[in-house]
């Protein structure tokens, strides 16, 4: 652990892969501007790999104030032993009040170890961070907190966590939740290079081979969004959700219930599994609206639910509803739409 | 020839089990009418330490962090092929969070004979948090490999393992002794064996007997108790049928890392998700209804 230093900056692990950064540090360097803002403190990033090229660049106009970089033929390929010594080494040196982790296969497997080592806290999978004061019980008060939101408990309670004596503050957050930021290229900010005594030793894992695959939907660039459950009934019923999608210029989703009955395929789940998306319109159709489901969903800016159980929870966070068949209403959409054209 | 496999258990309230039954009248979820069980991906863990002792032989050893109710997922672990199982029991570790956990797993494990393999599941069902697999391979100075789908080889000296990274794959080998945790596509785990089920139905754990006898009393004030309970322990022993339990001194912990001390993360805020009354607006589900849904819809400039 690090002394509690109020000057610290805050900072957020640059993920990248084969010089590809991932969406999630763009993402958080949204909600890092602002919490460093608040805080008064530089915005950093932390950058491994070996060939990053534009990278820091591409950071500075997402909102970075200083990149630093670690170039190594061995940090080429993310293992978690040599990345987290870096990583480890770095925090000690500039003493961090904040570090964010996109809540990726990386970050997840990253984070904990840095925490572990650093004897510091973590709180995995946060949806909302800010910045707020803590009143130890019949103690002293800690201002300026990283307030750390996640839901918990399969999404039935929001549990908010923060960490006051043991820095730095350290949380992984869900892709897709913070919104992405416009990049200024006018921006200006400082690249610092760092250097690194990683030796072959330290890879106690070696990579045999490695495989790729871009998920075939983009659920998240989606501005509508067609969702079927369990309640559409049958993989033929579906293509109903396909038809209404079509006719919308929308995307596809389905609930982990959908994917697991064999409607659609798992790149399609929207749900804490599966894809969190907030698109300006979601449309769910036969989705009973588990917990599970509406944290990767609810944030959409509007809701409507189709049902034939006036009573699912669905449309407990719906901004319109109707109650009936959706193999009689998706056919009378359809028709309402086209007559609009 | 064969390996020492030892698998980390946890027992979750079931919270994909939350039926219209374990909702409160205020829209909020009844914790307690959940039921107890055995955290998925930990099953299949379990599951594939049990598989490395059917293809190379050795041993598998259980280890539960947890009350006396967890008693029931150590010996469905006997159940379904554990060799040896252990709870770790103990008031001072209450509200570890990951990392005091992780500490806490660790002393446990540096208490047994030489160790090839930890395995957990990658995530428990109740917080999500997939921490305590890598805290713990850290604090145990042991590789880690994520995401086990399935493995591979193993020898001596190193594991493959095929990792699943949701947007792709990775084949890597990793140097032994290493931590694993295993995700729920990794296998089927087996059912408990209904010989087995018979040998071990009566084990009991020191905790669940004093809790069978005393209740919720605390046998510390009364003597009579005690002796009642230290009696019934003693004959569970003798006929072999009682759960091993460890307390924080057993293992050398040091309690300025275990519980509410040991843990950096603490709660500021606790709510409740409540399902009730942000009020939508209804649409009749006709030709009419859905016009209006659709008017609306282009009027707010949602659709347009």
């Amino acid at each position: 652990m690090i002394k509690v230093n109020r000057q610290g900056p805050v900072w957020i692990f640059a993920e990248q892969e084969s010089g590809h950064l991932s969406d999630v540090p763009l993402e958080l360097l949204s909600k890092g501007r602002e919490l460093a803002d608040h805080l008064k403190v530089r915005l950093g990033t932390v950058l491994l790999g070996q060939g990053i090229g534009e990278l820091p660049a591409k950071l500075i106009a997402y909102g970075a104030d200083d990149v630093i970089v670690t170039e190594h033929p061995l940090l080429k390929d993310y293992q978690t032993t040599s990345y987290a010594r870096v990583i480890c080494d770095l925090i000690k040196k500039y003493e961090p009040q904040i570090v964010l982790y996109g809540a990726t296969a990386m970050g997840r497997d990253l984070a904990p170890r840095i925490a572990s080592e650093m004897r510091a806290g973590l709180t995995a999978d946060c949806t909302d961070l800010q910045i707020g004061d803590h009143a130890e019980k019949d103690g002293p008060v800690h201002k300026n907190l990283l307030l750390q939101i996640r839901p918990a408990f399969g999404g039935n309670i929001i549990a908010t966590i923060i960490n006051y004596d043991r820095w730095p503050q350290m949380a992984t957050v869900r892709e897709g939740v913070m919104r992405m930021p416009e990049p200024d290229t006018r921006r200006k900010g400082n690249v610092i290079q760092e250097k690194t005594h990683v030796a072959p030793e330290d890879l106690l894992v070696s990579i045999i081979e490695k495989h790729r695959q871009a998920k075939k939907v983009n659920l998240k660039a989606a501005r509508i969004i067609v969702s079927g459950g369990a309640g559409v009934g049958s993989k033929d019923n579906f293509q109903l959700i396909w038809d209404l999608a079509n006719s919308l210029g929308a995307a596809v989703g389905g609930s982990r219930a959908a994917v697991d009955l064999g409607f659609v395929d798992r790149d399609h789940q929207v749900g804490q599994t599966g894809t969190t998306v907030r698109p300006a319109l979601y449309i769910a159709c036969g989705i009973s609206g588990a917990v599970q489901h509406r944290a990767g969903m609810q944030e959409s800016a509007k809701i409507v639910a189709i049902n034939s159980d006036a009573s699912a929870p669905i449309f407990g966070i719906a901004h319109y509803g109707i109650v009936g068949d959706m193999n009689i209403i998706i056919p009378k959409m359809i028709k309402a739409l086209k007559a609009r054209a | 020839m064969g390996y020492h496999c030892v698998v980390m258990v946890k027992q979750v309230p079931d919270t994909k089990a939350v039926t219209a039954k374990a909702m409160k009248d205020d829209g909020t979820v009844n914790r307690a009418a959940l039921p107890a069980v055995f955290n998925p991906e930990d099953l299949n863990a379990l599951e594939t330490a049990l598989q490395i002792k059917d293809q190379y032989g050795g041993t598998v050893t259980v280890i539960c962090m947890g009350p006396p109710a967890a008693c029931e997922i150590l010996r469905d672990s006997l159940y379904r092929g554990a060799d040896r199982v252990i709870l770790i029991s103990d008031r001072r570790a209450a509200a570890s969070d990951t990392l005091a956990t992780s500490y806490i797993l660790s002393c446990a494990v540096r208490q047994l004979p030489k160790v090839d393999l930890v395995l957990c599941g990658r995530q428990a069902i109740d917080g999500d948090t997939a921490q305590v697999g890598p805290q713990l391979a850290e604090k145990l100075g042991l590789p880690q490999v994520t995401y086990l789908e399935k493995l591979m080889e193993m020898t001596n000296q190193h594991i493959v393992v095929h990792r699943n990274i949701g947007n792709g794959w990775e084949l890597v080998r990793s140097k032994l002794p290493a931590l694993v945790t295993v995700i729920g596509e990794a296998n089927v785990p087996r059912p408990a064996a209904a010989k087995r089920m018979m040998r071990y139905k009566k084990m009991r754990g020191s905790v669940e007997i004093a809790r069978e006898i005393a209740g919720d009393k605390d046998p510390a004030a009364d003597p009579v108790l005690k002796a009642r309970i230290d009696a019934r322990i003693t004959e569970f022993k003798a006929k072999g049928n009682l759960i091993e339990q460890w307390n924080l001194d057993n293992i050398k912990a040091d309690l300025a890392w275990c519980g509410r001390d040991g843990s950096p993360t603490k709660v500021h805020r606790i709510q409740a998700v409540v399902l009730k009354g942000t009020g939508h607006k209804q649409f009749a589900p006709n030709d009419d209804g859905v016009r209006d849904l659709i008017h609306n819809l282009i009027e707010e400039h949602t659709l347009g």
